[in-house]
């Protein structure tokens, strides 16, 4: 195991070494899975939607992988000094890939009204937004209602894309015919997709940024099958596998191979925290003695190492460690068998049997799921795992129909906008497996984290929503397991794939092969 | 002639809606729909988008209403539309279907013109070693997993001697045109087809040595040997004719999966045909597209046993009597 990892480590610090001069020209070609239901990003923001469209569309800003803004459409902007006013300054040459410019009237059109109908995540934080205005082509006025601690972070493609006006207005956007030929701004044209078999995209000549991109076309190949994908990458058919393309058993295989480099940056942004669903409404998880307890019955170094190639991090509570406002001040809960069974002792735990949904994402989750089965049997925790497709895990969740269930999700780099939904009591509700599915209630909680996504300064906000964490992780409203790490698997003359903290979603911007 | 068609044809329309039913009730008792799986690939939903989708899809509609309007549809040879892909049915089962076709045509024609020739081959050396090694073979093929076979063929002609590509329909990327990019499907096809092939090559083989052996124990064989026939013609036009009716049905059956698509094969190889459409929409419960899938295949399977029994009244004299 030591040496695996070793040499999983030597490869991610080759991929980070300093290069020369990018190179112009060149394809890419990349896997996709699934296949996209569509690219029209403004409509769906799955995640292979935003992987492809991510370099079709574009949004006003970029993150570093600190989470700190870039210009992107916006080459600057001031936040007025109540945090209740923000001004955009947008470029002046842009051209959406039909030719016509791109203006301040398009972000109004897009924020205001196409993605306040179309796009859940972002109209909540919309609700924050007293009015979006233009005083002129080059500047775009957005006034809070209150201040809105998050609101920097929201201006990401594949939160905030920005929608041509002169195609989309007055229109039915859900069956407009231009959704299949989608036009934004960024540095590739949509040119071709044959459905089962790949996506092409070339090279935006009109591009605003000189000399950019440097790639002439990017193939996006649709291979359904894990094993398959991974032969697509040892034949030379593919050059870039991003996150999750492959089964983790098969990582350390391809990373072995010549020329291939690994990198788990690129996901800073959504920072992916697993755990467990908890259900705190009846049976014995119900209990907090009983959820502590399977806190310190798991083994999470081992999953982390056994079953992720020791990417990633076990997980201090619900705040994902690249996410603003994280603290470590929080109880830790090491394997500690001892202590679990003490705890179960102490709530008279009979050994009624509790269910266990893993997530049916393929090979690794359930093997993880049989571990974590394992760690808890070993305490006494009488488990039984239930297995479901995806359509099924759904609906389980959606119903509360569990006692335990593996999940994990995105955070979008600020507790407002990607933890709080997942423990205030106004987030209860059937339908749903994005909001307190636990169903944990606390009013301290609840005021916690309202206060904290409007409080002024970063200092009151990190004040509060450390408090927030030292409560919940005492609490154990659902066990979390691991901040997760998916390695982005490439040659490694494929250069500057990995700048931003959504990684290869607007990677290609910037990317070029080196000859 | 044609009214033995024209009622067969009626029954088979009957057998078609009844199948349709079925399969809608079928795929409406599975657990989850098509509006949650959606709304969880969005990574973010809340109750009224859920609402909403199912309100866009009819699903709020009763399951009756549902079917009624699905089959009012059908009658009009609208399949309806799909919810995830956003397009109609019938559009996206037609663009997939060369890809299908030429993949399961091609393992159709390799498994029933080996098989046959090796059965045939079997049979004439009854217990010699050729026998043994052919009926081997056969039996490997017969209970080697499909998609087993399909990775190693993968990892030993596609990686190890990387004489073949192991996976996809053609070079994507490549451009070719002409000859060159009909080469190219080809080179591409090898691999799918022939793994694809193995399961039927094996059962044409057997089943064909089986009856081939049983025929020439018959009286008229016997009589032909007495006339002095030679053994060629008597292989060929006594024993061989009278040894495929059942062969015959087995191909009519396998016929009739020919547009079903190979879900295994097309999903190791990438082959981007009807199996795939067919299992993504099962996995996310799009219902519209799956039951079209349904109906196309069960109508090729009437479709099918209908030409296989017509093919038996010409293989077999006795039976047009009849």
């Amino acid at each position: 195991m030591l040496k695996r990892l070793t040499t999983l480590a030597a490869t991610l610090l080759v991929s980070t070494a300093l290069h020369a001069e990018p190179v112009a020209g060149g394809r890419a070609n990349v896997v996709i899975q699934p296949e996209p239901p569509s690219l029209m990003m403004g409509l769906v923001q799955n995640g292979p939607t935003q992987m492809v469209a991510g370099n079709i569309y574009e949004s006003l800003l970029r993150y570093d992988e600190k989470l700190q803004p870039m210009p992107q459409l916006a080459t600057s902007w001031d936040v007025s000094e109540d945090g209740l006013t923000y001004t955009f300054h947008l470029h002046d040459d842009v051209k959406w890939h039909d030719g016509k410019p791109f203006t301040s009237a398009d972000v109004v059109f897009s924020a205001d009204v196409f993605l306040r109908e179309t796009h859940t995540r972002l109209r909540a934080s919309l609700e924050h937004v007293e009015s979006i205005t233009a005083p002129d082509d080059t500047t775009v006025v957005f006034k809070l209602k209150q201040p809105f601690g998050p609101f920097l972070g929201i201006f990401e493609a594949g939160t905030m894309p920005m929608i041509p006006k002169h195609i989309y207005e007055g229109t039915d956007y859900k069956n407009n015919p231009a959704n299949n030929t989608p036009i934004g701004t960024g540095p590739f044209k949509f040119k071709e997709w044959v459905k089962g078999s790949h996506i092409l995209l070339t090279r935006n000549e009109e591009y605003y940024e000189e000399g950019k991109p440097y790639l002439d076309e990017i193939y996006w190949h649709v291979i359904p099958d894990a094993a398959s994908r991974a032969v697509a990458y040892e034949t030379g058919v593919v050059d870039v596998l991003p996150g999750g393309s492959i089964e983790n058993f098969d990582v350390q295989r391809i990373a072995d191979m010549e020329n291939t480099c690994v990198t788990d940056k690129g996901w800073e942004y959504f920072g992916p925290l697993s755990w467990m669903w908890l259900n705190n409404r009846e049976g014995p998880t119900a209990d907090k003695r009983f959820r502590q307890a399977v806190m310190y019955a798991m083994d999470r170094d081992f999953a982390r190492d056994a079953l992720w190639n020791g990417l990633g991090k076990v997980a201090a509570g619900p705040v994902s460690s690249s996410t603003r406002f994280f603290t470590e001040e929080v109880t830790k809960y090491d394997h500690d068998p001892e202590k679990a069974k003490a705890l179960l002792a102490e709530m008279g735990y009979k050994g009624e049997p509790v269910r266990l949904l893993p997530l049916p994402y393929g090979e690794t989750w359930q093997r993880w799921a049989e571990a974590v089965k394992q760690n808890l049997d070993e305490v006494g925790i009488n488990v039984e795992l239930v297995s479901t497709d995806v359509a099924g895990w759904n609906q389980k969740l959606a119903e509360w129909d569990y006692d335990m269930a593996f999940t994990y999700l995105y955070q979008y780099g600020d507790p407002a906008l990607g933890v709080a939904r997942n423990y205030v009591s106004t987030n209860i509700a059937k339908g749903s497996q994005w909001n307190n599915v636990e169903g944990y209630e606390n009013k301290e909680i609840d005021d916690l984290f309202a206060k904290a996504a409007v409080a002024v300064t970063a200092e009151e906000r990190q004040k509060l929503y450390t408090e927030a964490q030292q409560k919940l992780v005492d609490d154990v409203p659902v066990a979390w397991l691991l901040e997760l790490g998916f390695p982005t698997i490439y040659r490694c003359n494929v250069k500057d794939l990995v700048t931003t903290a959504i990684g290869v979603n607007d990677g290609f911007k910037d990317a070029y092969i080196e000859k | 002639m044609l009214r033995f068609i024209l009622m067969r044809l009626g029954k088979a329309a009957v057998i078609l809606i009844a199948i349709m039913t079925l399969n809608f009730f079928l795929i409406h008792a599975a657990p989850g729909d098509p509006a949650a799986v959606m709304a969880g690939e969005a990574g973010a939903a809340d109750a009224k988008f859920i609402a909403q989708l199912r309100e866009q899809f009819g699903l709020d509609k009763p399951l009756l209403t549902q079917l009624g309007i699905y089959l009012k549809g059908v009658l009009q040879f609208d399949l309806g539309f799909s919810y995830r892909q956003q397009m109609p049915v019938a559009q996206l089962i037609l663009d997939r279907l060369p890809a299908t076709l030429l993949l399961t045509m091609t393992a159709f024609v390799i498994s029933l013109v080996l098989g046959t020739f090796a059965g045939v081959l079997a049979s004439a050396r009854v217990g010699k070693w050729s026998d043994t090694a052919i009926s081997s073979l056969a039996l490997l093929f017969y209970a080697t997993p499909l998609y087993w076979a399909a990775l190693m063929a993968v990892l030993v002609f596609s990686v190890y001697f990387n004489w073949l590509p192991g996976f996809g329909y053609e070079t994507v990327g490549a451009n070719h045109t002409g000859l060159a990019r009909l080469l190219d499907i080809g080179r591409h096809l090898i691999l799918p087809a022939t793994t694809l092939g193995l399961f039927f090559m094996a059962v044409y083989m057997r089943m064909t040595r089986a009856s081939m052996l049983e025929v020439s124990q018959l009286d008229f064989v016997k009589t032909a040997r007495a006339k002095g026939l030679k053994r060629s013609i008597i292989q060929r036009r006594h024993i061989f004719r009278n040894a495929m009716l059942p062969v015959v049905t087995l191909a009519g059956l396998q016929a009739g999966q020919l547009v079903g698509g190979a879900v295994l094969t097309e999903t190791v190889f990438a082959w981007p045909g009807i199996g795939r459409l067919m299992f993504e929409a099962l996995a996310q419960r799009d219902y519209n597209l799956l039951l079209g899938v349904f109906f196309v295949s069960a109508a090729m399977v009437l479709l099918f046993n209908l030409i296989t029994d017509i093919l038996y009244r010409f293989v077999d004299p006795r039976i047009r009597v009849a």
